[in-house]
């Protein structure tokens, strides 16, 4: 069977305290801490979601970087395809310092529920009103084969029209996310080249 | 489109080292649940089923190997290495494999546990169980809640249809731990008696403990007997919350829906049902309205929890091996701990073991994140 070619549709970046879009910086922060930066980049990006604060950086980090790309996106039946190195383990700790010491025993279901990397895919789902497809991978590093190999599966097999694609890492204060959309029209022809080129490159 | 089965399979559990001996306590309605007090995981008696470590630790060492590994690896290397020495296949670089796990190794989080925090990482496990077997791809660890076991199979057919593989060995696991335990009890969502699922006076789940394997393929030449086609799979998000099911049973509805259009086959195709039924009562409940608006209220349905316990992200993939062996024996297996329907809407709940003839089953499976995954089987001799 032949399949059209996909294209990736646009793609964002979030590193060093700034949200690129398509390459180019929409937003910058002057302080470096995640904390702040979160913060003012949730008001800048104008995203009106106040649960947002209730999140885990995991979650809020899915959320900035996925919000230049679904915020005017007409389409529903779009898939959600992350994936990262540390799984959730910045949560997990926090919850496993809570259940250590017998005599300060404070499990907080708040915390525990974040201990899942797919529950940023419901945070997405949730603000973007996403009915959709959602796996969340673990990979030693950025897996663009896998990636390209799974999203094109979805378009080809009709689970989606379009797939929201990544990486989303954070784990002891480093954070990461490089989302791309994959559609049937865009600025680049979908291949496993052009994702690592601008994973590395924004 | 070419088919693309489920074969070779193994469960490591409370019940034994493999598929068989956990089937036929089933089909006496034997559960592996019990009651025990271990302060290292929760100071109250917990309700739990695991592989005995004396009989793990004693098969393990028939794998000859020296190097030290976690409860959690010792339980998916020893499945795997079941269902490989089963199907006999040499490892190419057409061969995937995919781990489905919700936590992996946390325990080592935990300060008196000898390993280093290290092997918390995801891929840290995935290299030790390639390397261990000599896959030549990276294994594919999927993190995606209580869907992962189905959601791994779903992504193991898309990979092959695909042209990424030929053949994946799926394998799932999670451990009984302080991480977990201490979590659902602070959520108050355990049970400390073996658990209900669909049942009036249903108190909440238990959580258990698997190692489970499949082949997924689509070479013939590879089948068992209890083997199956994969017609039909989608998984889809309720967008609704994170913690609490959908009061509609919107995402459950809309994947069992896409799977059945897939599959090409009508609700009343479908010869039984595998639920999630984890017997918290909103968990049931969503289901049981999900299910209706599906057109499958009257379908033959059951939980394997009542066995089993929750085994995360083993579940989904532990109980379509299950669902497997019921067909293959043409069999509806009991929902183990259910004699009063305690949902709003009509379900036909399996009360005894019966033989039937059947050809098809369902099995679904919902968790946090709002996520929900239906996939349809076909016995793969028809």
């Amino acid at each position: 069977m032949m399949h059209a070619s996909h294209h990736i549709q646009s793609y964002c970046h979030v590193r060093n305290g700034s949200v690129l879009l398509n390459g180019k910086t929409i937003f910058e922060s002057a302080a470096s801490d995640w904390k702040t930066f979160s913060k003012t980049a949730y008001r800048q990006l104008d995203m009106d979601h106040s649960k947002f604060f209730k999140m885990d950086t995991l979650s809020k980090l899915a959320m900035i970087a996925s919000e230049p790309l679904l915020r005017s996106e007409p389409e529903k039946n779009i898939a959600l395809v992350l994936s990262n190195r540390a799984s959730s383990l910045d949560t997990d700790r926090k919850h496993q310092k809570s259940i250590e010491d017998p005599e300060l025993f404070y499990p907080s279901p708040a915390v525990f529920v974040y201990t899942l990397p797919n529950i940023c895919l419901g945070e997405i789902s949730i603000k973007h009103r996403l009915f959709s497809e959602n796996s969340f991978f673990v990979f030693d590093t950025f897996n663009a084969d896998i990636l390209y190999d799974y999203a094109t599966g979805l378009l080809n097999g009709n689970s989606a029209e379009k797939v929201l694609c990544g990486w989303v890492d954070n784990d002891n204060e480093k954070y990461g996310a490089f989302l791309y959309v994959v559609a049937k029209n865009g600025i680049f022809t979908h291949s496993k080249k052009r994702i690592n080129q601008l994973y590395r490159t924004p | 489109m070419s088919a693309i089965y489920l074969s070779h399979n193994n469960i490591v559990s409370g019940y034994g080292l493999d598929s068989a001996v956990a089937v036929e306590n089933i089909r006496a309605e034997k559960t592996a649940l019990k009651v025990v007090s271990d302060n290292n995981i929760l100071p109250v008696p917990i309700c739990t089923s695991r592989p005995d470590t004396g009989i793990l630790n004693d098969a393990f060492e028939g794998l000859r190997t020296k190097a030290a590994h976690t409860r959690l690896e010792q339980l998916l290397l020893l499945s795997i290495s079941k269902t490989l020495h089963a199907a006999q296949l040499p490892i190419t670089k057409k061969v995937g494999l995919i781990i489905s796990t919700t936590k992996g190794n946390i325990d080592v989080l935990e300060p008196q546990n000898p390993f280093s925090e290290k092997r918390a990482y995801l891929g840290a496990l995935g290299y030790k169980i390639k390397t261990f077997f000599g896959f030549q791809n990276d294994a594919i660890v999927l993190s995606n809640a209580c869907v992962s076991g189905v959601l791994a199979i779903a992504v193991a057919k898309r990979l092959i249809l695909q042209g990424t593989y030929d053949h994946v060995v799926v394998a799932g696991g999670d451990l009984v731990t302080k991480f977990i335990l201490s979590g659902f009890h602070a959520f108050q969502a355990l049970s400390n008696a073996p658990c209900r699922p669909y049942d009036k006076y249903r108190t909440g789940i238990n959580i258990g403990e698997v190692g489970a394997s499949v082949l997924v393929t689509k070479d013939t030449a590879l089948l068992t007997e209890e083997a199956v086609t994969v017609l039909g799979e989608a998984s889809c998000n309720d967008a609704n919350h994170i913690s609490g099911p959908s009061r509609t049973g919107e995402g459950l509805y809309r994947s069992i829906r896409s799977a059945l259009d897939q599959s090409g086959l009508r609700p009343e195709e479908i010869d039984s049902i595998s639920a999630h039924g984890t017997a918290t009562p909103f968990n049931d409940e969503m289901e049981a309205i999900a299910f209706n608006r599906a057109a499958l209220g009257e379908t033959p349905l059951n939980s394997l929890k009542g066995y089993f316990g929750h085994t995360l992200g083993a579940s989904g993939l532990l109980e379509t091996i299950v669902g497997m062996h019921a067909l293959a024996q043409n069999t509806l297996f009991a929902s183990k701990g259910f004699q009063e329907l305690g949902v709003s809407q009509p379900l036909h709940i399996i009360t005894e073991t019966v033989k039937r003839p059947m050809r098809t089953f369902l099995k679904t499976a919902s968790g946090f994140g709002g996520c929900n995954t239906a996939a349809v089987f076909q016995k793969a001799d028809q």
